[in-house]
């Protein structure tokens, strides 16, 4: 799973220019174009193949930066001795599918496998550069996993990758620094802002957060406020940040801009690791797949951070939204699909979810999430902390019926040109995400989309 | 050419004498020039701030290279932590991942020793039979050299990617090493230099002798040519050294990864949810990344400096 | 550049050789490899720059609908606009610092001159990826040296990496790097002035200064020139800085600062690979146009003086 944003560098995925564009399955159902579902008969036929392909063995590659799946691997090849799989890290996030997208262009080096994020999966399925699962027996997972990733992986009945972990977000806050400045944990984003205002008081160089302008952490905060800024189905694209959840967004998020309470660093650098160790950032919004970073990274701040629920539009309110995770699929042009198949289905339904766990990652199966081992496990760093009953009920406490853009990917890129300008200059963040949704559709409309 | 440029060639070849080339100019100036000088404290203060400006962020990087993760964080950037972690630091680069960074340093000579050699070799020939031979469509070189560097090569990635997908090249040594092999400043660097330190009464006197002109190349020019090819080894040694985004394109497997590619891959490992965040190797990692470089700079300075000495007087 | 091979090397040996094909033997690996590096891909994007390819309706020839829409987009004129400032301001201070550490090095007057001559030029051994990872570092104003230097005086420098001062923050990492490479360029065509001169010209009783403008500076010009026609394509070609710097600074440096950033993210990000290529050459074409404009006027200078 990743972080939705590198911003190292600029790096986007290029979408295949040969791809000519048929809708995949609507939303409401209808089924068109290419869109394989195959009688119940194929079916089953297609799950002997892979049971087939397993003992046939075979050479498949993967193309992945989780760091949990090298395990896996070992495990999968130990059970299957005829079967190997060359591992490859060909990059993180973007990185990675401008890799994917060349090797799909070229026609060549494809893998069979490939780690793509929720975000990102749209534009490969718009472009039948992953193949629709369901022939091979994916559509019989229904219920296998939590809401928020498998309606991600889904466009209409095809099924374009099996979510290998998930990003349900929760409130990660220094308890140090809150006991020290006597700050109640917010339960509302009118607590949160107080608190920040209280914090940045007592300590000009301490911040509630950092924040810099990122567009996926934007766009799960949409997401929790109930708005619904894309709407897709097919190649008809909607998009407005107009709505009454985004306004709800901006105009909480706006203040805490505007009153420079967030502090001005980017996630993932050097600055912030550091912040996130010494106090001066003092919570987090952010996907369940923290803890291992946190851990891993910030070891100045074990013993001091706690996991709460993610604050709340309405007290006593129940809504969540993803941030991050990512799905393993299978690209069309790759040599050995059933092979394929087999091992995404070991590494995301079977033994390989407890290896991941085992590893740090969290989990987007329902049964692993519900059961005891995995809520009563307790986190030394977060000072014996429970933390997986929060985060697992985040996971249930997704909004429903979100959708990226199906050129998500490129949308993100130039979030910074245009949202960003708000954390830099007079803008505000509502005229900003204006200016991103005009840049969206224009280019949306020169790709030949429907755009409104 | 310019009638300044006439004279001063001109008078740089009668500093030098005719057999010596260009290195004996160097000597020569030196010896005859800068100990009657006056030396000049305010001079060497004034320069020493420059020199500051340069050696700063070196300075940065040798002394956080000795700090541990945690000590990057909690000291001042241009002193030195409490734990002193260098030598732990440079074994963890070695082992980390499996001692990856080893095959990352071995990947890197394998392109620097191929890519570089080759570049050298070609660009020597080539300047070499610019600056003594006449043939057909000679003018055309060099503005075309010139002209395809104008267009950015970032922007030509995809179409030589494509390019070399097709032929199979990619994600193989092959696809760093053959763009590695063109090196347009060093086919202008040998071909000014080889203008001078070949003289053409050699050559002429070789082949009224009968050889032929590859043997003449090989015992009578290459000596000659060796400071300039020194030199041009060296900017190729550094710019392949320091290949960084046509791997990027080019490379999957972090197998084939040159130490670049591979460090700012640890860099973006910080970046990944259960992906461990380690800067002191990183900062490491680019200080054992630029020692060769400087190494081979410090050793061999005498040559490349009387290289570039002849490359720089005439164009 | 180009009116480089009129001058003396090749043509000054030539006549007394045969024109014949021989050349070709020495000069054709080298064309080879660069006609399949360079010229296959550039003739393979101006192929690409006559079409335009839609996610959703395939790829259609359009002529030459790209290259009008690159000269009327507002981005692309931004992004030339900046690297034209950065290219006035930067390149000028660069030559003119490395001009004066020639001029300090060669006068023979330093303590340590090779100490100074190695120092200066080390930074160019530096990749650009840990250059601009060092700097990154340095620039922040909260655990960053700045920061670091804000605490001990108890001041507030301005933010570095901020939009209005970003470009001047690119400008002195690209400075760094450079500055010690130009400065010997500069220097060994100062190495080669025959010391009869400065002797004669000291018995006449010139100062140092007079000696520096009469002398060295015009012995300086050829190699002057080339700096400049280098540091004309490196300017326009600016990328590796400003696009590692965007992890730090990402609303300061958006996807079409430079040309170079703004033909990659089209071509990356945003899967526009024909339009990506018209931006590509349309720079490239400006970018000689201007090289050779410098290097008529310096040409026609040198032979004025």
């Amino acid at each position: 799973m990743t972080m939705t944003r590198r911003h190292t560098l600029l790096l986007g995925a290029a979408l295949s220019m040969s791809l000519i564009a048929t809708a995949c399955g609507s939303s409401t159902g209808g089924d068109s174009g290419a869109a394989t579902t195959k009688p119940a008969g194929t079916q089953a036929n297609a799950a002997t193949d892979v049971d087939a392909a397993l003992n046939a063995g075979g050479t498949i590659t993967v193309w992945a930066w989780e760091p949990t799946l090298k395990q896996v691997v070992a495990d999968f090849q130990a059970k299957y001795p005829k079967v190997k799989v060359n591992l490859v890290n060909a990059g993180t996030g973007n990185d990675q599918y401008t890799a994917l997208q060349n090797a799909i262009k070229a026609g060549s080096g494809v893998p069979d496998v490939a780690q793509i994020e929720y975000y990102a999966l749209p534009q490969f399925a718009l472009s039948k550069s992953v193949t629709d699962l369901t022939a091979y027996g994916a559509d019989k997972l229904d219920g296998t996993f939590t809401p928020g990733p498998w309606n991600s992986v889904r466009s209409g009945s095809a099924i374009y990758g099996l979510p290998m972990d998930s990003g349900p977000m929760a409130l990660f806050y220094n308890k140090e620094v809150f006991d020290k400045y006597k700050i109640a944990v917010p339960a509302t984003w009118e607590d949160y802002i107080a608190a920040a205002k209280k914090l940045h008081a007592a300590d000009p160089k301490a911040y509630i957060t950092n924040d810099t302008g990122d567009a996926g952490f934007t766009t799960s905060m949409i997401w929790q406020a109930g708005g619904k800024p894309y709407q897709v189905d097919g190649t008809n694209v909607t998009i407005n940040f107009a709505d009454p959840g985004t306004q709800r967004f901006t105009a909480a998020w706006q203040q805490l801009v505007s009153g420079k309470l967030v502090a001005p660093i980017s996630s993932w650098s050097d600055a912030w690791y550091k912040g996130l160790g010494d106090g001066s950032i003092a919570t987090l919004v952010i996907g369940a797949w923290m803890p291992a970073n946190l851990e891993g990274g910030v070891k100045a701040g074990s013993g001091k951070w706690q996991v709460a629920p993610m604050p709340q539009w309405e007290a006593g309110g129940k809504a969540t939204a993803e941030n991050g995770g990512s799905s393993l699929a299978v690209p069309e042009l790759g040599a050995n699909k059933a092979l394929a198949y087999a091992f995404i289905k070991y590494a995301d339904v079977e033994q390989g979810v407890q290896t991941r766990m085992d590893g740090g990652a969290f989990p987007a199966t329902t049964a692993e999430l519900n059961s005891p081992a995995f809520k009563d496990k307790p986190f030394p760093y977060f000072g014996g902390q429970k933390v997986n009953q929060v985060l697992a009920e985040s996971a249930g406490e997704v909004v429903p019926g979100w959708s990226y853009l199906p050129y998500q990917v490129y949308a993100n890129s130039i979030f910074n040109d245009t949202v960003g300008k708000a954390y830099v200059s007079g803008t505000t963040l509502q005229d900003g995400l204006k200016a991103w949704q005009d840049a969206s559709v224009k280019y949306g409309q020169e790709q030949g989309f429907s755009v409104q | 050419m310019t009638a300044t440029t006439e004279h001063r060639s001109r008078a740089g070849r009668s500093a030098g004498g005719s057999s010596g080339g260009p290195l004996v100019i160097r000597r020569g100036h030196r010896r005859l020039g800068h100990p009657r000088r006056r030396r000049s404290t305010l001079l060497t203060l004034l320069t020493a701030i420059m020199l500051i400006y340069t050696l700063l962020p070196l300075a940065w990087l040798a002394i956080n290279a000795t700090k541990t993760q945690t000590g990057l964080f909690r000291s001042f950037g241009l002193w030195f932590d409490r734990d002193f972690a260098l030598f732990g630091n440079i074994a963890d680069t070695f082992t980390y991942d499996g001692g990856i960074f080893t095959r990352w340093l071995l990947n890197t000579l394998l392109y620097v020793i191929v890519g570089a050699g080759g570049a050298t070799l070609l660009a020597t020939l080539a300047g070499y039979g610019l600056a003594k031979f006449d043939f057909p469509g000679k003018k055309a070189v060099f503005a075309i050299v010139i002209g395809a560097v104008a267009v950015p090569g970032t922007a030509l990635a995809v179409p030589t990617f494509l390019m070399f997908s097709n032929l199979g090249l990619t994600n193989s040594p092959w696809a760093i090493i053959i763009p590695s092999l063109v090196s347009p400043f060093g086919l202008y660097l040998m071909w000014t230099y080889a203008a001078d330190a070949v003289p053409t009464e050699i050559l002429e006197s070789a082949r009224v002798d009968g050889a032929r002109e590859f043997q003449t190349f090989f015992r009578i020019s290459l000596p000659l040519l060796s400071p300039g090819i020194v030199t041009v080894l060296l900017f190729n040694f550094v710019v392949t050294w320091n290949n960084y985004f046509l791997p990027l394109i080019m490379l999957k497997d972090p197998d084939w990864y040159p130490l670049t590619l591979g460090l700012k891959s640890w860099n973006a490992q910080a970046a990944t949810a259960g992906g461990e965040a380690i800067f002191n190797l990183v900062i490491t990692g680019s200080l054992l990344t630029i020692v060769p470089l400087v190494v081979a700079f410090l050793l061999l300075q005498r040559y490349w400096q009387s290289g570039l000495a002849a490359g720089s007087v005439k164009e | 550049m180009t009116t480089a091979q009129a001058s003396p090397p090749g043509l000054r040996a030539a006549p007394r050789t045969r024109r014949s094909w021989t050349g070709w033997r020495f000069v054709g690996p080298f064309m080879a490899v660069f006609a399949v590096v360079f010229l296959a891909p550039i003739a393979y994007s101006i192929y690409l720059s006559l079409f335009r390819t839609k996610l959703i309706g395939g790829t259609t020839f359009v002529g030459a609908d790209n290259y009008l829409k690159v000269l009327s987009d507002a981005q692309f004129w931004s992004a030339f606009g900046r690297v034209a400032l950065f290219l006035v301001v930067q390149v000028p201070i660069m030559l003119f610092l490395a001009l004066l550490l020639a001029l300090a090095i060669d006068s023979g007057r330093l303590y340590g001159t090779s100490f100074f001559r190695i120092s200066v030029f080390l930074p160019y051994a530096v990749p650009a990826v840990v250059a601009t990872l060092m700097w990154g570092f340095m620039y922040g104003t909260r655990f960053g040296l700045i920061g670091n230097l804000d605490d001990l005086f108890g001041i507030t420098l301005p933010d570095p990496l901020s939009p209005s001062l970003i470009l001047t923050s690119i400008g002195n990492i690209v400075t760094w790097e450079f500055v010690g490479y130009n400065m010997l360029i500069l220097y060994s065509a100062l190495r080669v002035v025959n010391l009869s001169l400065y002797e004669a010209a000291e018995i006449d009783g010139a100062s140092q200064l007079r000696i520096i403008w009469a002398i060295k500076l015009p012995a300086l010009r050829g190699a002057l020139l080339i700096a400049t026609i280098f540091s004309i394509i490196g300017s326009f070609q600016l990328f590796n800085e400003p696009s590692i710097l965007k992890s730090l600074a990402p609303n300061a440096i958006t996807t079409y600062f430079t040309p170079n950033i703004y033909a990659y993210s089209l071509s990356f990000a945003g899967q526009q690979f024909d339009y990506s290529a018209t931006v590509a050459i349309v720079m490239g074409v400006i970018t000689m146009i201007i090289a050779y404009v410098v290097q008529l006027r310096g040409m026609r200078k040198g032979a004025g003086a």
